[in-house]
């Protein structure tokens, strides 16, 4: 059990902590791998250099599960965090128990707004390519983004300003003037029709369907109108997702050889040992599946059958998304599937295969999703200011 | 039964671009010290994203122009995975779905005549690293000087049937894509190198036999014997049952003459391709695809007629100049200062060329200024410089291309004085120093009045009009 991976002094009056995905010079940056432990980045991360450009110290790395595709970071090679019972997310719990002001984090799979949804805490992913991935650790770079943790929306805005914009070193960054659109000030729509997607409702448990009916109902008291809709194509983002994820993340992982980098194996006596050794020593169980299934989906047999029709489907999901939001200001989509996991919930060794069905939909198309009251918020593209206006009610009745 | 050899090549042209193809690292790292033109994006790091090079695709444009391809204005970037240590991220990232130029056509001349030879496509992509083998130590060791190096890959249909007309192909190939500027294509120094697929078959059959694939080869001698030598192996195989053949890669042994199978494709990898999504789709409008067609140098052979036809040259002089872009492009500039065709032709072939050949440079590396040249043609032919110093202004340009002749003439004393009040002075005190040479002079030996010429020339440092100087010189031993 471990919170953080690394612990840095900081005179700063608004600390932050990052995931151990963000790169940082001079201290470790392990992925919650075995494969990198001890590795340090020659260079730091985008976000990290704007933070600290900006005032904000960092206060410590925090522990995440390997690559950070699972639940809460329970697959780390330190090991699950779990107090009383309850599975924990060291970047959330870092936040929650106030020694950091904000959290970032890389949100690849959605464990970012799981473990917000969970500890009541306000996390926003925003639009891809409002924030530069350039040094992140690469799992599955067409859908993963940089995500901010924090008490409270105003809390969560103001460390996104700082963030967000364009970088020349990120390829898929978007033009200054998008990215000026999330930010503070910039021109936004106030919310009056809100959809909720009720097939998802029937996939919770008491706790979570509690706060959605919370969250609906502080909407309403805003003036807001709330329906539940149908969506069938929204649920398959689960799948496709999965299958771009795995197979971009066995592709990333790749580098990790045991030449270059990383941990070695001693047990060795020529290269397809050194390579296999190596991999089958340092990578966990999870990964390994992910791995395995990713390189499937790849093969010149499966690749038309299985990557392209998951492709495809993102393509329908993006235009099913665009068509609602034709009516609707924003979507109300749960986190996860209960507020509380647990030792039993890990039994299932594909349950983050499983529970990204909440957390999928926004990861696959891009789209900004706030996590607040529990609950998840996705709006249209650069609709950041729209989304943290609705979390504010959410959160705060108003 | 007579049979026909079918051959197809893929062959990857290093781009002569400054950086690498997804970084800002220098490309040119021939002879550097092992992993001295790297940096975490090219060693593979984690965390690096890749920012394509607009120069890259530019040049990859060209490549495909100037081979008669349709250029794809919407062109991907995709990953190739396979485990090796000298690819660092264990992925290539290259094109496979919607490459750079698909469907082109190159002429080439045998003794046969001119034949067409279809090109696939031509694809974008980042080179390998390299493996040195430390044999003392028993250790490999790892060089990334090389890796994210923009390649083009050519890929040919299997239009070719003989190693006269590989050769053909590939010496075009190098002509069209040198002159385009976008690749040196030195298989000498790896920056052209050649897979080569063949199979044979019965004359006049539709059907392709059993391929072969001889990869990494790098030099046309070793292709010809290679294709030689397989094609033989392979009518044997078909007409004695001498082995059966296999799809199947293939090492040539140059020196013992042979090729040995590698590994069968059945058991070769699966690269697993697939978008990157790094990458962005590169969308070629409209302006920049125009400024490429722009940018297009004329063939050679369309140049070799406008020099023998327009601009009157011989034969041998237009053939010396179109051997290389670079001595096109300085001509046709200096020519275009001093309006004598010859003379810019003459200056090129008797003094540049032979200055690059002396200073063991490839005609490509010439970066002297072709206006400064015809400008210093011009000194010359006004009477303003003599010969001899004009060479000595060259060399200089040789050294710093910014020079202008006249300045730099001026400045150093090189120019033609018409004071014959010191051009008398100077001869008079010569015939004083030798009485011996005017004697001879005087009694018939006419090599005697060079060494006379010879000393007062250098005296003149050269400036004096050699014809001004010859009749006051003849003027004065008479005279004595």
């Amino acid at each position: 059990m471990k919170l953080y991976t690394a612990k840095t002094e900081t005179s700063a009056e608004n600390k932050i902590v990052v995931d151990d995905m963000i790169l940082t010079k001079d201290i470790p940056t392990t992925a919650g791998s075995k494969m990198l432990e001890g590795y340090v980045s020659l260079f730091e991360a985008e976000v990290l250099t704007r933070l600290n450009n900006a005032g904000y110290g960092l206060c410590g790395k925090a522990d995440v599960g390997e690559f950070s595709f699972d639940l809460l970071g329970e697959t780390s090679c330190n090991g699950a965090n779990i107090v009383d019972g309850k599975l924990v997310n060291a970047a959330a719990r870092i936040v929650s128990d106030g020694d950091a002001f904000a959290a970032i984090t890389l949100d690849v799979n959605g464990s970012t707004r799981r473990a917000a949804a969970q500890s009541g805490l306000v996390s926003i992913k925003p639009t891809y390519g409002t924030v530069s991935r350039y040094g992140t650790i690469p799992v599955a770079c067409s859908g993963e983004t940089v995500s901010v943790t924090a008490k409270c929306p105003m809390c969560v805005r103001e460390v996104l300003d700082v963030i967000a914009g364009h970088d020349d070193k990120d390829g898929t960054s978007l033009p200054e003037e998008l990215c000026a659109k999330i930010k503070k000030g910039a021109e936004a729509k106030k919310a009056e029709k809100v959809a909720i997607i009720g097939d998802f409702l029937s996939c919770v448990y008491d706790d979570v369907k509690a706060k959605v009916d919370a969250a609906s109902e502080a909407l309403k008291a805003a003036g807001i109108t709330v329906d539940v809709i149908d969506s069938k194509v929204i649920e398959s983002a689960r799948v496709a997702w999965n299958i771009l994820m795995c197979a971009e993340l066995c592709n990333n992982v790749s580098r990790y050889d045991g030449v270059k980098f990383g941990y070695r194996s001693r047990n060795f006596t020529n290269l397809d040992e050194l390579y296999v050794n190596s991999r089958t020593e340092a990578f966990g169980e999870t990964l390994k599946t992910a791995i395995l299934f990713g390189s499937e989906t790849l093969s010149t047999e499966n690749y038309m059958k299985v990557y392209d029709k998951a492709l495809r489907t993102r393509r329908v999901i993006v235009e099913e998304f665009a068509k609602i939001f034709q009516e609707y200001d924003a979507v109300i989509i749960p986190a996860c599937s209960s507020l509380a996991y647990t030792e039993e919930t890990l039994k299932n060794k594909y349950i983050a295969f499983e529970e990204n069905l909440f957390t999928a939909p926004a990861s696959i198309t891009g789209l900004p999703a706030v996590v607040s009251g529990s609950v998840q918020i996705i709006g249209k593209a650069f609709s950041e200011n729209t989304l943290l206006d609705l979390a504010k009610i959410v959160k705060e009745g108003k | 039964m007579r049979y026909e050899t079918v051959i197809g090549l893929e062959v990857h042209v290093e781009l002569a671009t400054n950086s690498k193809i997804f970084c800002s690292c220098s490309a040119h790292s021939y002879g550097a010290d092992p992993n001295s033109h790297v940096c975490p994006a090219c060693c593979g790091m984690p965390g690096m994203l890749p920012v394509v090079n607009k120069r890259v695709v530019d040049f990859g444009m060209k490549a495909g122009m100037m081979l008669g391809c349709d250029i794809n204005r919407v062109t991907t970037f995709d990953k190739k995975s396979y485990y090796y240590p000298d690819l660092p991220a264990a992925y290539q990232t290259t094109q496979w779905f919607a490459p750079v130029a698909v469907n082109g056509l190159v002429e080439i001349e045998t003794s046969k005549g001119k034949k067409n030879i279809r090109i696939k496509q031509i694809h974008m992509e980042e080179d390998a690293g390299k493996l040195v083998h430390d044999i003392r130590e028993d250790t490999t060791h790892v060089d990334f000087n090389r890796t994210s190096v923009p390649l083009i890959e050519i890929v040919s249909q299997p239009d070719l049937s003989s190693a006269e007309e590989v050769e053909a192909y590939l010496e075009r190939l190098k002509t069209l894509l040198r002159y385009a500027r976008v690749a040196e294509c030195e298989m000498a120094h790896g920056t052209m190198r050649c897979d080569v697929n063949l199979s044979v078959r019965p004359e006049g059959s539709d059907k392709l036999g059993v391929r072969a694939e001889m990869k990494n080869m790098n030099s046309i001698e070793a292709i010809k014997r290679a294709i030689e030598y397989e094609t033989a192996r392979h009518i044997d195989a078909i007409e004695n049952g001498t082995e059966e053949l296999r799809q199947e890669t293939r090492r040539w042994d140059d020196i013992k003459g042979k090729s040995y199978a590698m590994r069968t494709k059945e058991t070769a990898g699966d690269y697993r391709y697939f978008p990157d999504p790094n990458v962005m789709p590169v969308v070629i409008d409209d302006e920049w695809f125009n400024s490429i067609k722009a940018s297009l140098p004329e063939f050679p052979e369309v140049k070799r007629e406008k020099y023998t036809g327009e601009y009157g040259l011989g034969e041998y002089d237009a053939e010396q100049l179109t051997k290389s872009i670079a001595l096109c492009d300085c001509f046709e500039e200096a020519y275009s200062v001093c309006k004598s065709a010859k003379d810019a032709a003459n200056w090129m072939i008797s003094e540049v060329m032979s200055i690059l050949n002396a200073k063991k440079m490839t005609y490509d590396m010439l970066d002297i200024s072709g206006k400064a040249l015809g400008e210093l043609i011009v000194l010359v032919s006004d009477g303003k410089v003599g010969r001899v110093n004009a060479k000595k202004i060259l060399s200089a340009m040789f050294d710093d291309a910014s020079i202008d002749p006249a300045a730099y003439a001026e400045a150093n004393g090189l120019i033609v004085s018409n004071d014959t009040g010191l051009v008398e002075e100077v001869v008079k005190a010569a015939i004083a120093a030798d009485p011996k040479a005017v004697a001879d002079f005087k009694g018939g030996k006419e090599k005697a009045l060079m060494a006379l010429f010879g000393k007062c020339m250098k005296q003149l440092k050269g400036n004096c009009d050699p014809a001004v100087l010859r009749t006051i010189l003849i003027d004065h031993i008479q005279k004595s």
